[in-house]
């Protein structure tokens, strides 16, 4: 346990030139004075402030107990037993570890009564504490991946005392991505030397990174710095870095603008085939997402332990679900009103404020939680520049994925083909033995749908909750007319040139600004192309 | 339901039912029956935007009349609740404010959560001379004399947090997003102001506002973290309303800033807000509200049974107005029974320096200036859903109608019970009280 | 004009107004003049209430006029009455002057405390009430003709006007709702005092607003009457029947179109204004989409293009609302889907379909969709 105990002597001197707000404020002298196990106990007892000391000094112990403690503590699974005092972690894996008191002591198997046990709490700056000093003993990590994040986690807690623990480890090192990790981590910690050979080297170093919290330190290192040579170098590598940082901010508004773009798209496309091709004012289309979403919270109901998968379940289950109603809706009121489509919106409007309602009475008007599954959680760190989340990249892919399977079914089936010719010509689709009415519910039924599905992807963004629908209704017309109405290729293009301008715009005018004015754009678009982005080629007389 | 509610909305099915049968103008023909209950009215919305935060608080008042009622009902007589619905329209929340006044002559009324929903019913109520309780953090800059206030002033609130996350986090740097409307604007102008007095450099602190019901955070969070990693220490202050809370929570967890970075306070996201979503992602994110579930109280263990036997569901969690539903609630019962009649005026009179249990341990008196006094605790979200207290007042702090640090509003005062001063807005520096209707 | 008597030579018109009529005179009778022990006495809450539906059945004839008569489906009409009630809300607002809670006799309450210095250009002239009166009509006026200028002109229509209008009133309350606007952000403006000297809280202002309101239908009945009865009133018909034979036959489309739509939108606009001093608020929520929708609602459920049908409805649905949330407010959303699913189904014609069938040929229902 050697580099523990490096540790403790690299955060013991930091806490005396505290320079951060994580700063260490202990003495020395605590260091070999109490036992462990005391150590332990007092946990259980003792103020936040305490507790930094306190586990300073539990790491310095070299205690092979120490690495779960802190683990459990960062987690939240420490408790300190009510009655007998003892301190016992509780990983989510595995069964209660005894860590130290009466329970260790007297009966190490005995499992604790639970309702004596009382959380050890911790706080922000505790928590950040915690972090490094975990991130030290991960140095010597037989992952990678886990060794080049403990080096970024240090990164960040830059202080000169690590540095033997980084050399250590650099020295030792052998993968190339943990090595370039703890270059900038030593690197970083190298502007501040006195010697002026070394702060050249360590901008030499960073003026390679992609990363803006080294961009920061090389900006305020240049106003310090006094070497004529460091300086030049200074600039030049905060110009690049500087360059670097808008290219990248470039790439990431246009990921901000595609995942938006893709939102809208996802949310529009199921009203591309009711309203669009069908000609329905469908005003409950939002119910429909709505009711796609409230189906994957049924889903992980259901399937509590398997969270993972339950949204590979809830993808064909709320489209079935969906679909469903949206065929009962067609064959109960749609149909009685075709060739009358303004009526369409009356009833549909009538729907959906009861389809609302139906769901404050079922699952009562709070919102619902549906969990995130761990691999859509967090995001892909490029650098330190740039990174994307996963939740978006996924959102992405899955839009196009619909938006390919669409329109593949509605070019290359046999059904689709019926889809077309009714909605194309209805009499002459009938009177060549098509049935038109089947096909009709059927086309809604694929609309909502749709919609179903698209409620499953935003379960994962926003709210699920009875209003979810409306919040996208407004949107998801203005797609479909912008794109061209009946053109599933216009809904595409439109979200996605909506989503990305909305977000270039953003920047420089703010959310709400961005907003209205994509809405006045699209006024005055429609002007110059009355029939959308893609009008459908023909000559028509009237409509 | 409980039963008097139930025969309630009975009669008022029959009466009205009844009333549809004859003439547009009959139906106005006035309801005279018998004032053989106290009537309590209840204006939350059931519908619309509103109704996520506002069935909660319905429910708190139903529970709170049933089990008046089972204690004896109050001055002999049973409480019966008059429920109806505003339905997140605010000229709809004067109307209904109206029905329960002139028609149903309701002699209280629990209600309204959005600032905008209290200045649509204030003249109502006013000139109907009603008695509404309001149970919600608010902007502060009004003391009406027909309006208790029993949730928090930015007093209460706002300066405490940054307070704490000056002295005990060392920020230094602040972001200040809202959803842009009347409390955020006003919370941030205070904090600004206050923020500038503690010598923080206009540099260092960024104001944003969204929409309401604002989804797409990716821009703002990303612009966060930029401002962030200026070598300061860096906090949020949040007053981002109800429903834009999650995707910009979600955002905040799948950029990466964790609460050991950038922490974000926040003043509108409670126990309920939390339920909606997985909170693993924000654990040590910080709350500051004047009552957190979590607070180990005999009371407040009392009141969580009951709801949770009320609502017959042990999941439902509590939050900060429904505390102050219940410590408006009780105000008013020991109010009515110490003048012996729900008269409006009588009843005012009597609630001044009235003080009734908190649900954290202390009591709420009522002030003067129709708001009460309130402890101010900070918690850090834990991955429960929970929070976790980690800073509280040593005593409750009195609520104040208009703050110290806006220029007009520091001149204000108001005292409802000296009789030299007597009105909800005065003007120390004119002497004068503008404005008052009644 | 009232003499002509091809403007009331329909039964259900006649009717109508006699009602209308009728109500105008017993309603303010009934609260003012019947003691209040008595069970004929009309609470000054019911005044209020009726006077706030003849707005909104005011705003739903100046909808049944573009709609009804010349095809245009505008999904965007809240915006104009939103923008004649802001007028009229800034009127009543510097009618406040120093009585506000601050006492600053320029700015308004919720400018004081954000800080804001002077009062914006805007702003200005707006204690004049005569001033506020034009502006009430001539800024949707102003709005409806810019717009219904460059979309009638690039001939759009069907849904993509409808879509468009949409955009407008969504683009509007977004506007309001920024507290940088000046418009008082989402809480609006609120807490008025009087109107032309009169407090707005005293019975007798009330039952005037209501007189008015009452007095305003009649006239924009009227003035929509003699429009559809007019040689005008038919090429409208013509319009919304067939747009392109319309025009092929040499009238200038647009130009009916736009007239009507701007007609329309500064009816709407009064109605806003009167709405009001009634409701005591006006704030973004009226801009919004779903707002709009629900004007085409009670149109659909009354009957459309019949303008007495669109009176009828927003009477009736707006009844309906009232009861509901009253008297069922746990359920009352199934109640009013469910009519209008229901009259959808199976009052193809609207409420007043059931009974004036054989005197008018259906409105034909062109325009939407294809087919």
């Amino acid at each position: 346990m050697k580099p523990l105990l490096l540790l403790l002597l690299a955060l013991t001197t930091a806490g005396a030139a505290a320079d951060s707000g994580t700063g260490v404020t202990m003495t020395a002298d605590g260091v070999e004075a109490r036992p462990v196990d005391e150590l332990m106990l007092a946990l259980g007892t003792a103020s936040f402030r305490d507790k930094e000391a306190l586990v300073i000094q539990l790491a310095a112990s070299g205690d092979t107990r120490v690495p779960v403690l802190l683990q459990a503590l960062l987690d939240g699974t420490l408790y300190s037993d009510a009655t007998t005092g003892a301190i016992i972690a509780t990983p989510a894996d595995g069964a209660p570890v005894p860590l130290a008191g009466a329970a260790q002591a007297d009966a190490p198997t005995a499992a604790p009564r639970t309702d004596d046990l009382r959380k050890i709490t911790v706080n922000n700056s505790l928590r950040s504490q915690l972090r490094v000093l975990i991130a030290a003993t991960q140095l010597q990590n037989p992952d990678p991946g886990v060794r080049r994040q403990a080096a970024r986690t240090l990164t960040g807690n830059a202080r000169t005392t690590l540095l033997p623990l980084l050399d250590r480890a650099l020295a030792a090192e052998t993968d190339a991505g943990a090595r370039a990790a703890l270059v900038t981590a030593q690197a970083s910690l190298h502007l501040a030397s006195p010697d002026p050979a070394t702060r050249g080297a360590a901008v030499a170093a960073l003026a390679d990174t992609s990363d803006k919290a080294i961009l920061t330190l090389l900006e305020q290192q240049a106003g310090t710095e006094t070497d004529a040579t460091v300086k030049a170098g200074l600039a030049r590598a905060i110009t690049d870095l500087r360059g670097r940082e808008q290219r990248f901010a470039f790439v990431s508004d246009l990921f901000f603008g595609l995942s938006l773009g893709s939102v809208l798209l996802l949310a529009a496309v199921g009203l591309a085939i009711t309203f669009g091709v069908m000609g329905v004012i469908n005003m409950a289309h939002g119910e429909m997402i709505m009711l796609g979403a409230y189906t994957t919270y049924v889903v992980q109901l259901l399937m509590p332990s398997h969270i993972e998968y339950s949204l590979a379940v809830a993808v064909p289950a709320a489209f079935v679900v969906t679909a469903l109603v949206g065929i009962a809706i067609e064959r109960s009121v749609i149909r009685f009103l075709y060739g009358r489509p303004l009526e369409t919106l009356l009833a549909t409007f009538g729907i959906s404020l009861v389809l609302q309602q139906l769901v404050r009475t079922i699952f009562s008007p709070l919102n619902k939680s549906v969990i995130t599954p761990q691999w859509l959680s967090g995001s892909w760190e490029i650098n330190g520049m740039l990174s994307l989340t996963y939740n978006r990249l996924y959102i992405i892919l899955f839009a196009l994925a619909v938006l390919a399977s669409l329109i593949t079914l509605l070019r290359k089936t046999p059904i689709g083909l019926e889809m077309r010719a009714v909605t194309q010509n209805r009499a002459m689709a009938s009177s060549m033995g098509v049935r038109t009415g089947r096909v009709d519910a059927l086309t809604f039924g694929l609309g909502s749908g749709i919609a179903g599905i698209a409620g499953v992807a935003l379960s994962q963004l926003t709210n699920v909750g009875p209003n979810l629908g409306q919040s996208y209704i407004i949107d998801s017309f203005l797609v479909v007319v912008f794109g061209g109405v009946g053109n599933l290729l216009g809904t595409f293009v439109a979200a996605m040139s909506l989503g990305v301008v909305n977000k270039f715009a953003e920047p420089l005018v703010g959310a709400v600004l961005a907003k209205i004015l994509i809405l006045v754009f699209v006024i005055l678009f429609i002007q110059r192309r009355p029939r959308g982005l893609f009008a459908l080629k023909g000559r028509f007389v009237e409509d | 339901m409980n039963e008097a509610t139930r025969t309630g909305f009975r009669r008022r099915f029959k009466t009205t039912g009844l009333r549809a049968l004859t003439t547009a103008l009959a139906l106005t023909a006035g309801s005279a029956f018998a004032a053989d209950t106290i009537k309590v009215g209840v204006l939350h919305s059931l519908s619309g935007t509103m109704a996520i935060s506002e069935t909660t608080l319905k429910d708190t008042v139903l529970m709170l009349i049933d089990e008046q009622n089972k204690k004896g009902g109050l001055l002999g007589k049973k409480l019966e609740a008059v429920v109806v619905d505003p339905a997140s329209n605010w000229p709809l929340f004067a109307e209904k404010a109206k029905e329960l006044l002139v028609k149903d002559k309701v002699d209280v009324i629990y209600g309204c959560w959005t600032s905008v929903s209290r200045k649509s019913v204030l003249p109502v109520i006013e000139e109907a001379n009603g008695l509404l309780f309001y149970p919600v953090q608010y902007e502060g800059e009004e003391s009406s004399k027909n309006v208790f206030y029993t949730g928090a002033a930015p007093n209460q609130q706002a300066i405490p947090a940054v307070d704490y996350l000056m002295k005990d986090v060392g920020v230094k740097r602040w972001v200040l997003a809202g959803t842009d409307y009347v409390y955020p604007r006003t919370t941030n102008k205070i904090l600004e102001a206050y923020l500038k007095s503690k010598g923080v450099a206009a540099e260092d602190i960024m104001i944003n506002y969204t929409p309401f019901g604002h989804s797409d955070w990716q821009t703002i969070v990303s612009d966060i973290k930029k401002f962030g990693s200026a070598g300061k220490k860096t906090a949020v202050v949040s007053t981002v309303n109800g429903d834009a809370n999650v995707p910009f929570y979600k955002e905040l967890g799948n950029q990466g800033i964790s609460a050991e970075s950038i922490p974000v306070v926040a003043f509108s996201v409670g126990e309920e807000e939390l339920s909606g979503f997985d909170t693993s992602p924000l654990v040590g994110h910080l709350a500051a509200w004047n009552y957190f579930m979590s607070v180990d109280a005999p009371e407040n263990a009392a009141f969580i049974k009951q709801w949770h036997a009320f609502i017959k569901d042990p999941k439902r969690v509590t939050n900060d107005p429904m505390e102050a539903t219940y410590i408006g609630f009780n105000l008013w019962v020991k109010a009515v029974e110490k003048a012996k009649t729900t008269d409006v005026d009588a009843v005012r009179k009597a609630i001044y320096g009235l003080s009734v249990p908190n649900l954290t341990g202390g009591s709420a008196v009522m002030l003067p200036n129709h708001h009460i006094t309130k402890p101010v605790l900070i918690g850090e979200i834990q991955a429960d859903g929970q929070f976790e207290v980690v800073w509280k007042t040593d005593k409750e702090v009195p609520g104040d109608a208009w703050t110290d640090f806006l220029p007009e509003s520091a001149k204000i005062t108001s005292d409802w019970q000296d009789p030299a001063i007597n009105c909800g807005n005065y003007n120390t520096a004119t002497k004068t009280c503008s404005g008052q209707n009644y | 004009m009232t003499g002509s008597p091809r403007l009331l030579n329909d039964a259900a018109s006649r009717w109508l107004l006699a009602g209308l009529g009728m109500l105008i005179l017993v309603v303010p009778l009934l609260n003012l003049a019947v003691p209040e022990t008595s069970p004929f006495h009309l609470s000054t809450y019911m005044v209020s209430l009726f006077g706030k539906y003849l707005c909104l059945a005011l705003l739903a004839l100046a909808l049944d006029l573009v709609w009804g008569y010349a095809g245009i489906l505008s999904l965007g009409h809240g915006a104009f009455f939103a923008l004649g009630g802001y007028a009229m809300g800034m009127y009543l607002m510097r009618q406040i002057g120093s009585r506000g809670v601050y006492g600053n006799p320029l700015l308004p309450d919720f400018m004081v405390f954000l800080n804001w210095q002077e009062l914006p250009w805007y702003w200005y002239g707006f204690d004049n009430f005569f001033f506020a009166a034009l502006m009430v009509a001539l800024v949707p006026g102003v709005l409806a003709f810019a717009f219904g200028w460059f979309a009638f002109r690039s001939r759009v229509t069907g849904v993509y006007l409808s879509i468009i209008t949409q955009a407008l009133t969504y683009a509007l309350m977004l506007a309001f709702f920024r507290n940088d606007m000046g418009f008082g952000g989402n809480n609006g403006l609120t807490d008025f005092k009087e109107l032309l000297g009169f407090s707005l809280t005293s019975a007798a202002t009330k039952n005037g607003l209501f007189v008015g309101s009452g007095l305003a239908l009649i006239a924009g009945f009227l003035l929509c009457r003699w429009v559809v009865v007019s040689r005008l009133g038919r090429v409208l018909v013509a319009v919304r029947d067939a747009e392109s034979r319309t025009r092929f036959m040499g009238y200038r489309v647009e130009h009916y179109k736009l007239f009507v739509f701007v007609l329309s939108a500064m009816l709407a606009g009064i109605a806003g204004a009167l709405y009001v001093p009634q409701v005591g608020i006006i704030n973004p929520g009226e801009f919004a989409p779903l707002a709009s929708i629900e004007v085409v609602v009670w149109v659909a459920v009354g009957g459309r293009g019949y303008l007495y049908g669109a009176i009828v409805g927003a009477l009736l649905v707006n009844y309906a609302k009232t009861w509901f949330t009253g008297a069922f407010p746990e359920i009352w959303l199934f109640l009013l889907g469910g009519l209008f699913v229901v009259s959808t189904l199976f009052l193809p014609r609207g409420v007043v379909g059931l009974f004036g069938q054989r005197r008018q040929p259906p409105p034909s229902a062109a325009t939407g969709g294809n087919n």
